[in-house]
């Protein structure tokens, strides 16, 4: 039996067992690190079902929940600090619908002009300062840090504290007290952040979440914490990592990277494709099975526990043409790379639009980028749960 | 079938408000600016927007969007 997680030994390639489970078998069973069993499924149909079926719950701390980190979850305080991502229905859908409002397509969209200044100003520092230049340090990193900070009204000055703990949690490695601690320190700064707004609640999402709960009756401070961490650490980690893998896979194909920079109307599908392509978020994905039921003809039973695999499915052939090829003109949107059904990314049109604006204005402004160091030299996140790179040299 | 036929149906119970159908095509679905929930504009397209209708079904990523036919 096949032993999860798998490393991806090539940047732009799955684990090659993905392509094997999918061909011969798949749904089938893995050894999880903490010696039990749980099912991986790798077609792109059967990971939409599993998503969108409320026969699996998304409760990461039930004890058969399928958990790849060996340190396991860290543990709330209590009931009412759970995150709506271990929520499943009725509890979940009204916790998601309070905060919905910040996220719609027409509130990305105002937020725009200002996710531009910031990309603008980090280039500008970029562009001034020595060359190669780190390109996670720079660019990737600061953009989303800086704009998920002034969306929830998190001083910026505090992003080197939020990274470093962010990363802390996110290592496969880092033992179960190291974990414990990186989010309770998170916890307590965002909590003790929270009972400063309260006094007179500011204009950013918490302040605005603040005032909305209390009109609604509804204000608790716990439940509010756990948003706010949600937020911050979803909102650090994962755009950044799409920013460095992005960029590589354009300065890789420099045929699609000329095409990207001669029209930028095909920004909107490249993004679409990186998403799909390198599927950074991929066995973090799970869920465990609360009713007896089948998928794809197997049956799953209540108990059991399932690894719902992106990056194979976003590689399945039945979903996508010729899967394996990078092609910024693919039809790539129904790709799974933000999940899928009601647990979807919450910020994904966030997280588009900051991709669309920074591969845009580093194309037309660093027309002569490239990497400083061979691809092979570079350090890619196979120890994380989040795939990305460390760190990227750069010059122009 | 005939474009006259047709009609968009939104199941809001499903809706996780991700604005696909949005993005796919404006002149059609709009989101409600407190729960971000689907808000169809115009259930029986015609013309161009037949095709867009389609599109926005196909990649709603919580199945929530429907064609009667």
């Amino acid at each position: 039996m096949l032993q999860f997680p798998l490393v991806r030994e090539c940047p732009y390639a799955p684990p090659a067992e993905y392509t094997q489970i999918r061909e011969d078998e798949p749904i089938t069973t893995v050894r999880l690190p903490n010696g039990r069993e749980a099912w991986v499924v790798t077609k792109h149909e059967h990971v939409r079902q599993v998503l969108n079926d409320p026969s699996f719950s998304a409760d990461r701390l039930h004890p058969d929940f399928p958990n790849l980190a060996p340190a396991g979850q860290p543990i709330p305080r209590d009931d009412t600090a759970r995150s709506m991502l271990m929520m499943d229905p009725p509890e979940h859908g009204p916790a998601r619908k309070t905060v919905l409002g910040e996220f719609t397509v027409r509130r990305i969209a105002a937020l725009r002009p200002r996710i531009q200044e910031i990309v603008d100003e980090r280039i500008d520092v970029m562009l001034a300062g020595p060359r190669p230049a780190d390109l996670v340090e720079t660019l990737s990193l600061p953009v989303p840090s800086m704009v998920i900070c002034e969306l929830l009204g998190v001083p910026y000055a505090d992003h080197a504290f939020f990274q470093a703990n962010t990363a802390a949690m996110i290592k496969r490695e880092t033992t179960v007290d190291d974990r414990q601690a990186a989010f309770e320190r998170i916890r307590d700064y965002l909590e003790d952040l929270i009972v400063v707004k309260e006094a007179d609640p500011p204009d950013d999402l918490l302040g605005r979440q603040i005032r909305k709960r209390r009109s609604e009756g509804a204000y608790e401070r716990a439940p509010l914490v756990s948003l706010g961490f949600l937020l911050l650490v979803a909102g650090h980690e994962t755009t950044a990592n799409m920013i460095s893998l992005g960029t590589l896979a354009l300065l890789e194909n420099p045929a699609q990277m000329h095409a990207l920079r001669a029209d930028p109307a095909r920004t909107l599908g490249a993004v679409e494709e990186m998403l799909r392509y390198f599927t950074i978020v991929d066995t973090v994905v799970a869920r465990l099975c609360t009713a007896d039921t089948t998928v794809g003809g197997v049956p799953i039973r209540a108990g059991e526990g399932v690894l719902t695999l992106g990056q194979a499915a976003n590689r399945d052939p039945d979903a996508f043409d010729a899967p394996d090829d990078f092609d910024i003109d693919r039809p790539a949107r129904h790709h799974v790379a933000f999940g899928f059904g009601p647990h979807q990314c919450l910020g994904q049109n966030l997280a588009r639009a900051e991709l669309q604006i920074v591969f845009d204005t580093l194309l037309r402004r660093v027309p002569t980028l490239r990497l400083a160091a061979p691809v092979a030299d570079l350090p890619f996140k196979s120890d994380a749960a989040i795939y990305g790179m460390y760190h990227m040299p750069v010059t122009w | 079938m005939t474009e006259a036929t047709m009609k968009i149906v939104a199941d809001l119970s499903r809706c996780v408000g991700a604005g696909q159908c949005v993005l796919t095509e404006p002149a059609l679905f709009d989101q409600d600016p407190e729960d971000g929930t689907v808000v169809v504009l115009d259930e029986q397209p015609s013309g161009d927007l037949v095709r867009a209708a389609y599109d926005a079904v196909r990649v709603c990523p919580s199945q929530a969007l429907s064609i009667e036919e």
